[in-house]
């Protein structure tokens, strides 16, 4: 028999540990799918070691598809340490995009260091505002938060492609549903000439840092962790829980909305309704990889993006599907949930082990 | 104003939306049990993706349609334990593994569709279900094509209605279900196992989700592709709800909804001149989230929804 | 009472028990033995590990040594299987549960037959059940109406569908963890009547208590447990409260004594309020404290003293009616605003509103006053500060924890309520409201628990004891109103009061019938 003890304060080496081994166990399951594709396992493996490290040039696309991540793991981190469940990242990262868009195509115009506030502006104020909803919905009516941002998902999509089709279509894109492209004064400049990454990945550092100082060092912090870890004692003790969830509902939004203005106004130029395979939903495996810690998400995201970059290049390289770093993903949240316990528990095989102790 | 009335009374237009309903009464059926017994299964998309999946290369393979059906069903049910095994003993957050399973399950269906048919342009077509022919009742005027031309698949779902009532409400098993679901110590307290009762319902109630899916490409489609579920899963998971957790209201909200997405369809072609199509796309996302703000307020949630139980710990 | 039955036979007998949990051990080599027709008092404070003991007996524990015996139908003693609820009922074992294992969806029929029927049958018997339920409820004299959905029964029903159960499944032991807990003295009179007719026929009980006087008026034998160990076990004729209460405590017990005091001023005033709906909710409530006083309020629990204290502590605004303090109106005041203008709420659940676990033993001795300047500047937490004072805050209070970093989680019951104590009473707040400080609590953390309000009665604070224990309430009471479905009587003088009058009033009768 299994036993479960709870643990006292928990050691940071403990803390870091736990993701470690998820990511380890997930990239050994992923040998299980290889063999089935028929794939060499170390052929695989180093081709996708490779295909995210092997060169500058792939080093800066995993750094560029970390990007993203960083923020969409961001916002799942902060609203689920206020056990806000906003799986509507995904959502909210394209309604960032779009507002991007429509304010840097030509609604404002001058230099950059106007045009560049206002597009990040607007896309995190967007992310926000579609957030806000499902917050209203959940601290007023009771309304579960989950399906309403799953939900929103699919209409925030839709949207956009009714608004790709319709009054924002590019008349120049030869009939495609794509936006007309970014300024160049609102783009987001690049960090190295002849790379894809860009200023994006600064922003979601910063982020990470303030999320970090917000949670652990202001007011704000102390309540959304004390509404995350119990809303009825908080509520008890005079903390204004719907405000908080208010709170953290938009800066979830907003720091998924940043992840659609870094890919529209730093890597694409311009919005398309394929813009995120997935960001959003990859955010939450991110987070909890981190341990819902704001700086932990950075290394996280960084795992993440290698997984994605590497085995597409693998994938390139042997045409084995790249719905394997799909899978490699979402077994690492799988490994990340179990081997948590290992932080919460102690655990003991019982039996015959300690009526032997006993006896002692 | 008569086309609306056009559409209501064509016979055609009640056949689509029972069409429509049977995945959701599979899925909300399968929704619901899990959440009468405690447990939120968000696995349910990713559930719907890997029955359709399976169930589509069973035939494909050559299994048969209803060796397919089986196959789908122990799919839900392997992808239901996962989730029963993370969220009942282990006591794992509900949404969280929720989320995770149908990560896992959709891309491990896209994967292994993937690597079976790594270069195919148009997905290939099995036989799919053909809609029965029932004597006497499939050819009475109207109400023959609007309701007894369905496939087996439909009849299958309306039956499990039936059969979840009957269990929930009848017998020694659906008490317990209901009680675990409400106090779980209660049904510890009278010699049940707590685990047992939640793990085996989740599984059963996957399978059951499976089949939703399975319809989709044995019946509504005939071939499986990429995003083909398309939040049906999160749909059922309002719709459990707005039903109140009971069979005969998630009949009514699933038929309601296909009535309503059968009817959306018909008008687009009405006005569609007028209005994006877009907007009807989006008609049942909308529909599913008005309908959770309609119940909010009196919903009322089993007790022990969400909460993990641990023995000894009352 | 008379003798216990001393020659009939054993029907149970839990053999050299030991269970530990981590550093703590629950229970040390207990023996305990019942006999047919027996009615053995489990006597002990709480932490003694009179419930543990009794949860070992059922399966919902695995003792790590010793071992539990039941004779079975015609058979001397054998072994139980450990670890199985459903080897001990099958065994003729019946437990009442303190927090009571009902499923509230389900009616009280459907309650008493789960896992009475194999899950595999495709039809509930329940035609049956209800014949024999009609015998068994016109034997015992227990009645519920079997239809109702649990959710719509009070307290005492749901005790008698517990008990019930155990008698449908010819349950030949019956254990009842703390049964009075929630019942008027009346109520609890009419259980023992009950149990004495149950033990007459042959079965064999035991039930567990803290309070003496139950244990004496109603025993055959009694078992004392302390600190998890038996400290004797003797016929419970010839025991007198002080012999039992010093072999429960292990030393002479100094009763907390409330000083005569003068009540000042008018202070907290509500009136005229109704809040809730369902059975907890309050009707046109009057109440009045004054300064340097302690207004009891008695009551069964679930009479809506849960939505009171939630009015009183700015959780719930009241539908109509007005509520002041010093005059200043909180009819619609936030939690913060309540604490704010010097009202201390004690919660009823410590643990599940009281602190919150996660979070370490400074941050929630600084949770109701994060805002304030002492713990903040511009926004910003001053961490050091904090620290500061919940270190002097832990010795002031006797918060017994590794260090103020501690998740609080980790502490016992009675540090938790410290924790609460300290930090809502160092504000010296003007009103203190406190329900049900002292459950679940030893001995020596009641007495502390009481040992502060009466401090703070004394600084001229208004105190709101809201418990179900009336020995408390007549100890540290002033003045004491009873609430019944929502009703709040007129309070009274403690002196003019006794337990008889109290039990009729919370149990609905009118003063006027009392007297």
């Amino acid at each position: 028999m299994i036993r479960f003890e709870p643990r006292g304060p928990v050691a940071v080496s403990r803390m870091v540990a736990v993701p470690i081994i998820a990511a380890v166990a997930a990239l050994i399951l992923a040998a299980i799918p290889m063999l089935f594709a028929g794939l060499s396992i170390f052929e695989a493996y180093g081709l996708m070691a490779k295909g995210a490290f092997g060169s500058m040039f792939a080093f800066t696309e995993m750094l560029t598809r970390a990007t993203p991540l960083i923020l969409t793991g961001l916002a799942a981190a902060v609203a689920f340490r206020a056990k806000l469940w906003n799986i509507g990242a995904e959502g909210q990262l394209y309604a960032g995009a779009l507002a991007a868009v429509a304010v840097g195509t030509g609604f404002l115009s001058g230099p950059s260091y106007i045009l560049i506030p206002a597009v990040v502006l607007a896309g995190a104020l967007a992310g926000g505002l579609v957030m806000l909803g499902p917050t209203l919905l959940k601290t007023k009516l009771g309304v579960d938060e989950v399906v309403t941002t799953l939900l929103l998902n699919f209409i925030i999509l839709l949207f956009v492609q009714m608004m790709l089709e319709g009054p924002m279509k590019d008349p120049m894109g030869m009939g495609w549903p794509q936006s007309e492209p970014i300024l160049d004064e609102a783009a987001l400049p690049k960090l190295m000439a002849r790379m894809r990454i860009h200023w994006g990945l600064i922003l979601a550092l910063v982020a990470s840092l303030g999320v970090y100082f917000l949670l652990k060092r202001t007011i704000w912090g102390f309540e959304i962790r004390a509404v995350g870890e119990n809303a009825a004692a908080a509520r008890h003790a005079g903390i204004p829980v719907t405000v908080t969830f208010i709170r953290v509902g938009l800066l979830s939004g907003a720091l998924a909305g940043l992840a659609g203005v870094g890919e529209v106004a730093g890597l694409k130029g311009y919005l398309t309704a394929d813009l995120s395979p997935g960001f959003g939903y990859s955010g939450i495996v991110v987070a909890m990889l981190a341990g819902l810690s704001p700086i932990g998400v950075v290394f996280a995201a960084l795992f993440i993006a290698s997984i994605f970059v590497g085995a597409d290049s693998m994938s390139r390289a042997t045409g084995v599907s790249n719905y394997l770093a799909d899978l490699i993903v979402a077994m690492a949240l799988l490994c990340v949930l179990v081997s948590g316990l290992f932080l919460r528990f102690k655990i003991r095989f019982v039996g015959t082990a300690s009526t032997k102790e006993a006896a002692e | 104003m008569s086309d609306i009335l056009d559409i209501l009374i064509s016979a055609n237009f009640w056949a689509a939306s029972l069409r429509i309903a049977t995945p959701l009464i599979f899925g909300v059926i399968g929704a619901l049990v899990c959440e009468r017994a405690g447990v939120l299964n968000l696995g349910i998309e990713g559930i719907f993706t890997a029955g359709a999946m399976a169930g589509w290369m069973a035939v494909w393979l050559g299994a048969g349609l209803w060796g397919g059906v089986l196959v789908a069903a122990l799919a839900g049910a392997f992808f239901g334990l996962i989730h029963a095994i993370l969220t009942v003993p282990l006591g794992l957050s509900q949404h969280v593994s929720g989320v995770g399973v149908t990560l896992f399950a959709t891309s491990l269906s896209y994967f292994i569709y993937r690597t079976a048919l790594p270069d195919v342009s148009s997905p290939p077509r099995i036989d799919e279900f053909e809609p029965l022919n029932i004597p006497i009742l499939s050819d009475l005027p109207f109400i023959g094509p609007a309701l007894f031309q369905q496939t087996s698949l439909t009849f299958l779902a309306l039956l499990l209605v039936g059969v979840t009532a009957y269990v929930l409400y009848r017998t020694p098993l659906g008490l317990a279900i209901q009680a675990v679901g409400d106090n779980p110590s209660a049904v510890e307290s009278q010699g049940l196992s707590v685990y047992g009762l939640r793990i085996g319902v989740v599984v059963v109630g996957s399978a059951i989700m499976a089949l939703g899916g399975a319809f989709l490409t044995m019946s509504a489609f005939d071939a499986f592709f990429f995003g083909m579920v398309n939040g049906r899963g999160w749909i059922c998971i309002a719709l459990t709800v707005f039903a109140s957790w009971r069979p005969g209201k998630a009949l009514l909200g699933a038929l309601l909804f296909g009535a309503f997405d059968a009817f959306q369809v018909r008008l687009q072609t009405e006005v569609g001149t007028f209005i994006p199509g877009q907007v009807f796309l989006m008609m049942p996302y909308l529909l599913s989230i008005a309908a959770l703000i309609v119940v909010a307020r009196k919903a009322d949630y089993p007790r022990a929804l969400l909460v993990p139980y641990f023995r000894g710990q009352r | 009472m008379a003798l216990s039955p001393g020659d009939a036979p054993l029907v149970l007998k839990l053999d050299g028990i030991t269970k530990r949990f981590g550093a703590l051990t629950a229970n040390g080599d207990v023996t305990l033995e019942l006999r047919q027709g027996e009615i053995l008092a489990l006597l002990g404070e709480n932490g003694a590990g009179k419930t543990t003991l009794m949860n070992i007996l059922f399966g919902h524990y695995v003792a790590d040594e010793g071992k539990v015996l039941v004779a079975r139908e015609g058979q001397g003693l054998s072994d139980l299987e450990p670890g199985s609820p459903h080897a001990a009922l099958e065994a003729g074992i019946g437990m009442v549960h303190q927090h009571f294992t009902l499923a509230e969806n389900l009616s009280a029929l459907d309650n008493i037959l789960l896992g009475t029927e194999p899950l595999s049958a495709l039809k509930s018997a329940r035609a049956p059940a209800r014949a024999k339920l009609a015998d068994l409820m016109e034997r015992s004299g227990l009645s519920v109406n079997l239809d109702t959905r649990v959710s719509q029964l009070s307290v005492g029903e749901k005790q008698r569908i517990e008990i019930l159960k155990a008698l449908y499944r010819d349950a030949r032991v019956l254990v009842l963890d703390e049964p009075t807990a929630v019942l008027t003295p009346q109520e609890s009179e009419t259980l023992f009547a009950t149990l004495k007719k149950l033990s007459a026929e042959g079965l064999g009980i035991i039930f567990i208590s803290h309070k003496l006087a139950e244990v004496i008026a109603s025993s055959h034998r009694v078992a004392v447990l302390r600190g998890g160990r038996k400290v004797a076990d003797l016929p419970t004729e010839g025991c007198d409260q002080r012999q039992l209460a010093e072999l429960m405590v292990g030393h002479e017990i100094t009763e907390t004594v409330r000083e005569p005091g003068q009540a000042g001023e008018h202070l907290f005033v509500m009136s005229g309020i109704s809040a809730g709906q369902g059975r907890e909710a309050l009707h046109d409530i009057y109440l009045d404290l004054k300064s340097g006083e302690i207004l009891g309020i008695a009551g069964v629990s679930g009479n809506g003293q849960a939505m009171l204290a939630r009015v009183i502590s700015g959780l719930e605004s009241p539908a109509k009616g007005t509520m002041t303090l010093e005059n200043v109106n909180l009819d619609h005041a936030s939690a913060r605003t309540i604490i704010d203008i010097g009202l201390a709420r004690i919660p009823e659940d410590r643990h599940h509103d009281g602190i919150v676990g996660a979070m370490s033993v400074s941050e929630n001795l600084a949770i109701e006053s994060i805002r304030k300047p002492e713990n903040q500047r511009y926004g910003l937490l001053r961490f050091a500060a904090m620290r500061e004072r919940a270190r002097c805050l832990i010795k002031a209070y006797d918060i017994r924890c590794q260090s103020e970093d501690s998740p609080a989680r980790l502490l016992s019951g009675g540090n938790i309520q410290k924790i609460v104590l300290a930090r809502t009473l160092e504000t010296e707040p003007k009103v203190v409201l406190a329900a049900q400080p002292s459950r679940g609590l030893d001995v020596g953390a009641t007495s502390d628990v009481h040992k502060r309000l009466l401090a703070a009665r004394a600084r001229g604070a208004g105190v709101i004891l809201i418990s179900e224990d009336l020995d408390e309430l007549m100890r540290l009471s002033d003045r004491i109103a009873v609430i019944h479905r929502g009703h709040l009587s007129g309070a009274e003088p403690t002196e003019t009061l006794d337990r008889g009058t109290l039990g009729l009033r919370m149990a609905g009768h009118s003063g006027k019938d009392a007297a």
